[in-house]
């Protein structure tokens, strides 16, 4: 199988304000997914999973290291990539539709016919009807869905996901999380998907890759998820095989969220 | 008991202090018990049905007209321009750093100076014409754009941002489609400001020197002592100030209706 992206051995840097020894966010991470695979990062908080994806989508470069996209180097933006935001990231000036058509607009393709897709596609994530609504006349799982579309029209190869549904009540959660299954399985996109969540990392993955807690994060264990497809996020998190891989992932982690948790209060006291 | 709408009582103020004036003013309606003469009241601020009549007298006669609409054109066209340098000065400097590091100490300096000084210089470079007036307005509606777009061009939502670039917007469409809109919604805010100085500078501008303009009846009664005119020409201003106010809140409104207002239900 085809790698569809490919990180090796990436270290990220910040330089200080002050100009001196900076913040090591990421320290020699190799990464790498294959075509149509769905791979979930889970970590403590703060241990640098955003700055990962942020390379993986060319948003920003890394210190040292390689990024490919279908074996071609990465130089930019990255093409062949949608991105789905932690936070809001719709245009507020814009209606649904719009936002939605954005990036075929932006590509130069004819209004008339962007809009007859993005019609399409808001059908799809169940928002038919509401083209003409504002983000603000939207509730949150609305516009995750509008966030959705607007990545999905565009046909991206890969899909970088940034604890998309963190923001979202439990059952909503569980909706767009079967949603993106679904949408998935249609046409099996790479998927590199990063969460806090270790259920939701188990129940939607192929693999579950686990980072170090920052700074200098690298991977500290990966483990594969042998569900049975289709899944239904709800009723698998019940299943005596799920129960035993959160087991064995967190068992892993365990020790990485303490000593995040321990950073975060050292630094709260200091 | 069913409530008194607010306007009633609204229009009711305005009588009371309308009655009033004309009570403490008309010679010889109450005794004496500050000037020491009946006329003084009236000389210094004016009669009120007197100044009725002269407005009814400008707009029966259609004197008034052409000074109002020299007034209008100036503040029209101070917005304008004003608005349009602000907007454009207000996005070359919020996305160029060095250039607004540079910039700052000087818009800071062009900010603090009282505006209204220039206008004998504009009357030099402009004539007496509108296009000293406009350019007066400009000077002061140029910094409230200025300074808003500069922080709405500082204040786009980087997520917003990283989005479009991800849906692959190039550096024009970014500047076409992120910041100009996030940008003119933080106009839109300043626009009751924006208007109500671009009025102030085309009043205060005829007001200093110009052949044409309600600033300029003012001046021209002024001279003569004619007090009632004066507040004719004041009322006719306030009224036309309130017209135009209420043109900006119908603009805003339309314009603006992706905003998040109060609750609104179907």
């Amino acid at each position: 199988m085809a790698v569809a992206l490919s990180l090796q051995n990436i270290s990220v840097t910040f330089t200080a304000p002050s100009g001196g020894v900076g913040y090591t966010a990421v320290r020699d991470t190799t990464l790498n997914i294959v075509d149509g695979e769905f791979v979930s990062i889970v970590g403590p908080t703060g241990c640098g999973k955003s700055t990962l994806l942020n390379i993986a989508a060319g948003l920003l470069k890394a210190s040292s290291g390689a990024v490919s996209i279908f074996g071609e180097p990465l130089c930019g933006i990255n093409t062949h990539a949608g991105y789905m935001f932690q936070t809001e990231s719709l245009m507020p000036w814009r209606s649904a539709l719009d936002n939605v058509i954005a990036g075929l607009q932006f590509r130069g393709v004819e209004k008339i016919a962007a809009a007859k897709q993005a019609d399409a596609w808001l059908e799809r994530v169940g928002l038919a009807g509401f083209g003409a609504r504002y983000p603000h006349q939207l509730s949150g799982g609305m516009r995750k869905r509008v966030a959705l579309a607007q990545m999905l029209i565009l046909d991206p190869k890969i899909m970088l996901m940034d604890e998309p549904f963190s923001a979202l009540d439990i059952q909503t959660r569980q909706l767009m999380e079967n949603e993106l299954l679904q949408l998935w399985e249609a046409d099996k996109k790479s998927v590199l998907f990063i969460t806090h969540d270790l259920e939701e990392a188990i129940s939607l993955s192929d693999r579950v890759i686990v980072l170090s807690a920052g700074p200098a994060t690298h991977p500290i264990g990966e483990f594969e998820i042998d569900l049975p497809r289709p899944r239904d996020v709800a009723e698998i998190r019940m299943t005596p095989r799920f129960l035993e891989l959160h087991e064995q992932i967190w068992s892993a982690m365990k020790a990485e969220v303490l000593k995040g948790y321990q950073q975060t209060k050292n630094k709260l006291v200091i | 008991m069913k409530k008194t709408p607010l306007w009633i009582w609204q229009i009711l103020l305005l009588i009371v202090l309308f009655a009033a004036w004309h009570i403490l003013t008309a010679p010889g309606l109450v005794p004496n018990f500050f000037f020491e003469n009946d006329d003084k009241a009236a000389f210094f601020f004016g009669e009120p049905l007197r100044i009725f009549k002269a407005i009814w007298l400008w707009f029966s006669e259609g004197e008034i007209y052409p000074h109002l609409w020299v007034t209008l054109q100036e503040t029209v066209l101070a917005f304008g321009i004003g608005t349009v340098l602000g907007l454009g000065v207000g996005l070359w400097l919020g996305l160029s750093p060095l250039a607004s590091k540079i910039a700052d100490p000087y818009i800071k300096a062009a900010n603090a100076m009282p505006r209204v000084i220039l206008a004998p210089i504009f009357m030099v470079w402009f004539g007496l014409g509108i296009w000293s007036k406009v350019a007066l307005g400009v000077t002061l509606v140029f910094f409230i754009v200025f300074f808003n777009v500069y922080q709405g061009v500082k204040e786009v939502s980087p997520v917003v941002l990283n989005n479009a670039r991800m849906l692959g917007a190039s550096q024009a469409q970014l500047l076409r489609h992120v910041y100009v809109p996030s940008a003119t919604s933080w106009v839109f805010s300043s626009l009751h400001t924006s208007v109500g100085m671009a009025f102030v500078g085309a009043v205060v501008g005829e007001y200093l020197g110009s052949a044409k303009g309600v600033g300029y009846l003012i001046h021209q009664a002024e001279g003569t002592f004619d007090i009632n005119t004066v507040f004719a020409g004041i009322l006719v201003l306030t009224v036309f100030a309130l017209l135009l106010d209420y043109a900006v809140t119908y603009a805003e409104n339309r314009l603006l209706k992706w905003r998040p207002g109060q609750s609104e239900t179907v």
